[in-house]
């Protein structure tokens, strides 16, 4: 047991070691917007990461960026416009709402009715099939 | 036969958004800035640090911006082509991406020089400016400084062909 604990120790310090060196802010509640905001910014070297997770170069770039536009009093909405100004939309994983992204945002709730419809549907039809098996 | 109509659409739909969905290359991602002004830069020329480069130098002009820099392997495999769009006429600017500047000036010594002049971008501001995340990328940009075209990944004689040279003639003929 104790080395299990000292493995799984060991590991989860590697893996932190792999990840994002990330200078954050003294005061603790602008760190959190900090860490909010580039939690949810993509790298888009990477992809599958956010720019807080990845190790890449061009990930810290941003990061410093986002640092130094928060240093200049810009909010949270300014900064995720100044990225998809210049990466697209793609950039934020919290996509704005408009005509491309309607599916995207809608596809949860259409799914949802539509899978309801069809449980519906289901039940209603077993409902009215016991009677008959019962006389057969 | 109704009752599998409607699971059979859904499947079509589906495979549908599937069949497009393995077509589409994820890095591929349009730039916003397409039809926008070219983001304003003025930065050290690498080979002369005390000359700059910058947005003005490109006015009047159909230019190149080719984000470049050692490190990257796959600038390498387009350098010979811009060298020979480079000799046809084609005014090609660099952004040296977060580069050393010895190497820089190495690769150019031996690989030769397409470059009118190559933009040294250091930090790496720039690059956020013009939304460059993997090099090489090239910006075709409009003697008005509108950014007509982003191409991802080495620029080759197809590329080039297909993406670059209609749009140069579709907006010189406006002009």
């Amino acid at each position: 047991m104790y080395r299990i604990l000292l493995l799984s120790g060991l590991l989860i310090g590697i893996v932190q070691f792999a990840g994002a060196q990330i200078e954050g802010f003294d005061d603790s509640a602008v760190d959190e917007r900090y860490r909010d905001l580039i939690h949810t910014i993509r790298c888009m070297k990477c992809q599958n990461q956010s720019i807080a997770e990845s190790p890449v170069d061009q990930a810290s770039d941003l990061r410093r960026q986002v640092r130094e536009l928060m240093l200049d009093g810009r909010s949270d909405g300014e900064i995720r416009t100044y990225l998809a100004d210049r990466y697209g939309d793609f950039i934020n994983y919290r996509p704005p709402l408009k005509p491309t992204t309607w599916l995207l945002w809608g596809a949860p709730a259409l799914l949802l009715i539509g899978g309801g419809v069809v449980f519906v549907r289901i039940l209603r039809d077993r409902l009215q099939q016991p009677l008959d098996e019962d006389i057969g | 036969m109704s009752r599998y109509a409607i699971p059979v659409i859904i499947l079509l739909v589906l495979g549908g958004f599937f069949l497009r969905g393995l077509g589409l290359n994820p890095t591929y991602i349009e730039s916003p800035l397409i039809g926008k002004p070219a983001p304003e830069f003025s930065l050290p020329d690498l080979i002369d640090p005390s000359a700059n480069v910058s947005t003005s130098d490109l006015v009047g002009q159909f230019t190149l911006l080719n984000v470049w820099g050692t490190w990257c392997p796959e600038c390498r495999n387009e350098h010979d082509f811009l060298l020979s769009l480079a000799r046809s006429g084609m005014p090609i600017y660099g952004l040296n991406w977060k580069d050393e500047r010895d190497k820089a000036l190495e690769w150019l010594e031996v690989l030769g020089d397409p470059y009118v002049a190559s933009a040294a971008d250091v930090i790496g501001d720039v690059a956020i400016d013009f939304g460059v995340y993997g090099a090489p990328e090239t910006f075709l940009i409009g003697p008005d400084l509108t950014v007509l075209q982003k191409h991802i990944s080495p620029l080759t004689p197809e590329v080039w062909e297909t993406r670059f040279v209609p749009l140069i003639e579709e907006h010189s003929g406006k002009r």
